[in-house]
């Protein structure tokens, strides 16, 4: 009842040209009694590139999961304007229901660490099969889709392999394809570089670069790779304990952090390198 | 003391083979609603509906621990006093397409429970509905280890299909008997329902595991 109530406070929408693309109002994530995300506010504008850092367990694949796989148990996120955690009934918010969060999930692309995918159809079939199943295209049309964005991320010589034939670097690069053939306005990524070997992560970065810088994709990407992150992120974003501990430009967050616990997790990452 | 008559074997020969005939459909038709119920069991037991997950789990351990000839006699006879009069051949394909059913979606709860979890968020992560992600993505991932299991309980069906010569079913078994009692001469029949059952038991075994290969490299999975 208590959750209901302080809905009121939320806006049934967000308007306005400078709206967010994603927005986190106070959200809150628990598993049973274990908090992992304490009132979370962050909104995220239309083309931004917000890289997410933090040590292991701080809530950062989290932030994720709450837009793609998992409800909430306090606040509102919203998507484009749309509330997505919640739908308007009455004039009033209300949680989601299933079909709700399916519709505003359509919105949104995400890529994994070991990139999930399905192992029984052809790089070109993992492109498809949303587009056709989901939003309903022709093969033709879906077809056409896949092949372009698979020529985008250079892997249209291997359309018609299957998932265990390629190898990670690759198989990451057909997952981006994927998840961009649906169209997404916001593009999640979990930490895709870390389960490459060293020298394939290369061609990852590269096609992501790309999306930032020739597509203008809004972007949310965890990561342990600082240098990346600094150098392609608008923004950077460190998590400790389930909140934003600091955030700000990468080349303020970088080389002059204010927080001692940022302070001590940029130099422990660093000698770790 | 060993007398086989090879005349004798050849008489029966055709009645046998008859029969034989039977005891396949028997076990095809069983095995047919078994696949089908038991995939209806297993997608029960994943419902959200915790009262219906548990209820057909109950079911199915239940069906898993009585004997196969008790479930058999119990259609058949017991059905009678709830006004559900059957023939032995319904009566014995409903027992054994059930009991088959509860070991099958045995089988399938495995298959599905080993696909990993990262291919159900990947189905969320593009907005699947439900039905696609089974019928799509899960279910045929969830096939080939399940097929050895699948292949094991069609023999295992053939061979159980004997059972239901107690209700007089005219299987393999039940004809086999009959001539023995007719000719009071069993040496010859049983050995030769033996025989039979041997030569389609083995080649359906091998056969079942080359399916498996053609699945598994059919779907991709096979480098
Ligand atoms: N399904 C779950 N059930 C219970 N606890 C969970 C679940 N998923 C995550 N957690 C807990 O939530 C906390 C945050 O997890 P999260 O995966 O977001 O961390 P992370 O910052 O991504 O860490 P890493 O760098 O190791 O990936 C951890 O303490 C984790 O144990
Ligand atoms: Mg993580």
């Amino acid at each position: 009842m208590k959750d209901l109530h302080d809905l009121s406070r939320y806006p049934l929408r967000l308007e306005g040209p400078d709206r967010p693309m994603v927005s986190f109002r106070n959200v809150t994530k628990r598993y049973g009694d274990l908090v992992v995300l304490d009132g979370l506010n962050l909104d995220v504008a239309e083309g931004e590139m917000v890289s997410i850092i933090g040590p292991s367990g701080s809530g950062k694949t989290t932030v994720l999961r709450m837009l793609m796989l998992e409800r909430i148990q306090g606040g509102v996120i919203y998507v484009d304007g749309a509330p997505l955690s919640h739908m308007e009934r009455g004039g009033k918010l209300v949680p989601a229901n299933s079909r709700h969060l399916r519709a505003g999930r359509e919105q949104i692309g995400m890529c994994f660490q070991h990139f999930n995918l399905f192992p029984h159809m052809t790089a070109l079939g993992n492109c498809m099969e949303g587009p056709v199943q989901v939003l309903g295209l022709s093969k033709q049309a879906a077809r056409e889709r896949a092949e372009d964005l698979l020529e985008m991320v250079g892997m249209i010589d291997k359309r018609d392999e299957h998932p265990a034939r390629l190898s990670g670097g690759q198989q990451q690069r057909v997952a981006i394809a994927r998840a961009l053939a649906m169209r997404p306005k916001v593009l999640l990524l979990d930490e895709v570089t870390s389960a490459l070997d060293p020298e394939v992560i290369g061609e990852v970065t590269e096609v992501i670069r790309k999306l930032v810088q020739k597509y203008r994709l809004t972007i949310m990407m965890v990561t342990h790779q600082m240098g990346f992150a600094a150098d392609i992120s608008d923004r950077v974003c460190f998590f400790y304990d389930g909140r934003i501990e600091e955030e700000g430009a990468p080349a303020d967050l970088f080389s002059n952090p204010q927080k001692e616990r940022t302070q001590q997790f940029l130099s422990a990452v660093k000698s770790a390198d | 003391m060993f007398d086989w008559k090879w005349d004798f074997a050849f008489e029966i020969l055709p009645r046998l083979l008859g029969a034989t005939l039977n005891t396949l459909m028997a076990a095809g038709a069983g095995y047919a609603i078994a696949l089908v119920l038991g995939l209806v069991l297993a997608l029960a037991q994943r419902t959200p509906v915790r009262l219906l997950t548990a209820v057909v789990r109950e079911g199915v351990e239940f069906i898993r621990s009585t004997p196969l000839v008790l479930q058999i006699f119990f259609v058949f006879y017991v059905g009678p006093q709830f006004g559900l009069r059957l023939s032995p051949w319904t009566a014995g394909m409903i027992a054994i397409g059930l009991h088959y059913a509860a070991y099958l979606s045995e089988v399938y709860r495995g298959g599905i429970e080993a696909v990993p979890k990262g291919q159900w968020e990947a189905c969320t992560a593009l907005s699947l509905s439900t039905r696609d992600t089974y019928t799509r993505i899960i279910i045929p991932q969830a096939l080939p280890p399940a097929l050895a299991g699948m292949g094991n309980y069609l023999v295992g069906i053939f061979k159980d299909t004997p059972m239901l010569s107690v209700i007089g079913v005219a299987e393999l078994m039940h004809t086999a008997n009959a001539i023995g009692s007719e000719h009071y001469r069993f040496l010859e029949p049983i050995t030769m329902v033996g025989v039979i059952f041997l030569m389609i038991s083995l080649p359906a075994a091998a056969l079942v595991r080359l399916f498996e290969t053609w699945v598994r490299r059919k779907l991709g999975m096979i480098r």
